[in-house]
């Protein structure tokens, strides 16, 4: 008989300890397949951020380091810097990369660092029970916006991939959704452009994924794809904001 | 031996640490501009590159502690500097340094506090120093250098110690000694070639992926790494280091390090010279402190006189050590103020007569 559908070599056999209808096991089996479609997991670098993801080298099949909360770019950038020839990767949320983390991504995207970053983006703070991220849409609930996020007190949602947009170091950027299988192959295509982009020595790259959090939504799993089709990309649209995987220079 | 006259070179002592850490075969370098120690960068920024090594300026201390943390996951050897305030921004990747016990050498050339204080010499971050590696129960190794050839040799002995016990090591001076200039000889000993460690997260080629995490939710298991730390620890205590001075007939004794041990030390030879028998002792490991030689010295002085440059932080440690054996007391000087040697002298003299010893 032939085998048309396996786990892939960069995904361990671990059960994930995620929330039933959350998006992190998708993310991580669309990187694992690029990491092995590529060919490079035996020279593979993971950064685990602070936040529901924390244990994804218990999933990956490749070497991990953890990083404080937010650090994971400057973690990365470490390694790179010492081993420039391995193929390295942090894994954040939004919490951890739009909030206390922002001066170490528009960083080390300015200095065009060669790591690839995928940003989970599900608009709350999941690990820690639900409270406001600073990609949390305005109206919308969560532990510490009760009444919903008011604007005039709480401020608006940070785009930080725009912001990055902006920045000459930059290779590839795009933003995609986990909801639906042809939306689930545009993430794959993107997060597998945005790691060729770091083996070409083009430059830093990202792929945000704007994902579920059903717990902290207080929805079903199947309402909370629907909320993210329906609410969440039209307040960050996707596509590629960098798309040719070259450094732009000056 | 003439060689060595030409082996002198008259150096500042930010760059005589530069310059011992490349000798020491550093491979990476992060930091972040701060005074007075900026011109430990700048020296990376021009050499380490000659010697192949990785020099970048960090966003923030926070960036560069945690650019440490990963270059010394990946296995290199691996150091930054700053001084006062920016070590309290390095305490959070210090505390996941010592979890995820990682080897990495951090340079704190002291100024004066608290807040942004001034960018006078100091000792006031003792305790941040010796007390704990961030939050959690974590410790630095800590060395205190006194002059400028001492800065460059324990630069060398912090990356040894810190690969030995997978531990950061710490050089903690003040602006005095990274800005003056002195003369120093680099021991040409060969760069150690560093295999990278079992445990570096190079990539995991066909072998089991490794982990590099100071995460233990299970209360039990990380009680059980906590063991290991302070078992660790426990064992770093045979490295106290300290320098005994005309300590053997003393009758009453000055406890200093770093750069106000100078000062001591002057102090007493000055009150040799008027008869009074007195003795310094300069601990050169501030952790581990040398607590066996300071009981050792209480128990044949009269009294134990110690002086820092901040409100008196190590005077804990002394009383600690010296344990009611004899009576301890203390004279600081703060805000990056200097004690001069006569008034070291006459503190020395006024604690004399208070202990009756004359």
């Amino acid at each position: 008989m032939k085998q048309v559908f396996a786990r892939p070599a960069a995904l361990t056999d671990a059960p994930m300890h995620y929330c039933p209808g959350c998006t992190h096991g998708v993310a991580h089996r669309l990187v694992a397949e690029v990491l092995d479609e590529l060919g490079v997991r035996g020279r593979a670098v993971g950064v685990a951020s602070v936040g529901c993801s924390v244990f994804a080298y218990n999933y990956f099949n490749v070497d991990f380091q953890q990083a404080a909360h937010g650090r994971a770019p400057a973690v990365a950038t470490g390694i790179k810097r010492v081993l420039p020839d391995r193929v390295v990767f942090t894994y954040q949320g939004d919490g951890d990369l739009a909030a206390i983390g922002t001066a170490e991504i528009v960083h080390a995207a300015t200095r065009g660092e060669k790591i690839t970053v995928i940003f989970i983006n599900n608009a709350v703070y999941g690990m820690t029970g639900g409270q406001m991220a600073p990609t949390t849409l305005p109206g919308m609930r969560t532990t510490t916006t009760p009444l919903g996020r008011d604007p005039a007190t709480a401020g608006y949602p940070l785009r930080v991939t725009e912001m990055l947009a902006t920045l000459d170091g930059v290779a590839y950027l795009a933003r995609e959704a986990l909801c639906g299988v042809a939306r689930i192959t545009r993430a794959k295509r993107a997060i597998r452009k945005a790691f060729q982009a770091q083996l070409d020595g083009a430059g830093f790259s990202l792929v945000e994924l704007l994902s579920t959090c059903p717990l902290a939504w207080g929805m079903t799993p199947l309402d909370a794809q629907r909320w993210l089709e329906a609410t969440m990309i039209p307040a960050f649209p996707l596509g590629e904001l960098v798309p040719d995987g070259r450094q732009r220079r000056g | 031996m003439a060689t060595a006259f030409r082996d002198r070179i008259l150096m500042k002592g930010n760059e005589a640490i530069a310059e011992a850490a490349i000798r020491a075969g550093v491979q990476a370098y992060f930091g972040y501009p701060i005074t007075p120690q900026s011109e430990i960068a700048e020296y990376m920024a021009r050499h380490l590159g000659e010697h192949g090594g990785v020099f970048l300026q960090a966003e923030s201390e926070v960036a560069a502690i945690n650019m440490v943390y990963g270059a010394s996951g990946a296995g290199a050897r691996v150091m930054t500097s700053t001084s006062s305030p920016g070590i309290s921004l390095m305490q959070e990747g210090l505390s996941y340094l010592v979890g995820a016990e990682l080897p990495c050498v951090i340079i704190n050339v002291m100024r004066g506090g608290p807040g942004l204080g001034n960018i006078a010499p100091s000792q006031a971050d003792y305790f941040q120093a010796t007390k704990s590696a961030g939050h959690g129960d974590g410790r630095n190794l800590v060395l205190a250098p006194a002059t400028i050839q001492e800065a460059a040799d324990l630069t060398a002995l912090a990356f040894e110690l810190a690969e030995r016990y997978r531990n950061p090591a710490m050089v903690l001076t003040d602006g005095i000694t990274g800005q003056m200039m002195e003369p120093v000889v680099f021991h040409d000993d060969p760069t150690p070639t560093r295999t990278p460690p079992a445990w570096a997260t190079r990539g995991a080629g066909e072998g089991p992926p490794r982990v590099i995490t100071s995460i233990h939710l299970e209360p039990e298991a990380l009680e059980a790494h906590n063991r290991r730390l302070q078992d660790k620890y426990r064992r770093m205590q045979a490295e106290a280091r300290w320098e005994a001075y005309r300590l053997d007939d003393a009758l009453v004794a000055v406890a200093a390090y770093g750069l106000v041990a100078r000062i001591a030390r002057t102090a007493v030879d000055r009150a040799r010279a008027k008869g009074l028998r007195a003795g310094l002792l300069r601990p050169i490991t501030v952790y581990p402190f040398p607590s066996a030689a300071v009981a050792e010295a209480a128990a044949r002085v009269r009294g134990i006189l110690t002086v820092e440059m901040s409100a008196g932080q190590m005077v804990e440690d002394v009383r600690l050590a010296v344990a009611g054996r004899a009576p301890v007391g203390f004279y600081g000087r703060m805000g990056g103020a200097i004690p001069t040697p006569p008034e070291l002298l006459a503190e020395l003299e006024r604690f004399a007569a208070e202990v009756g010893v004359r």
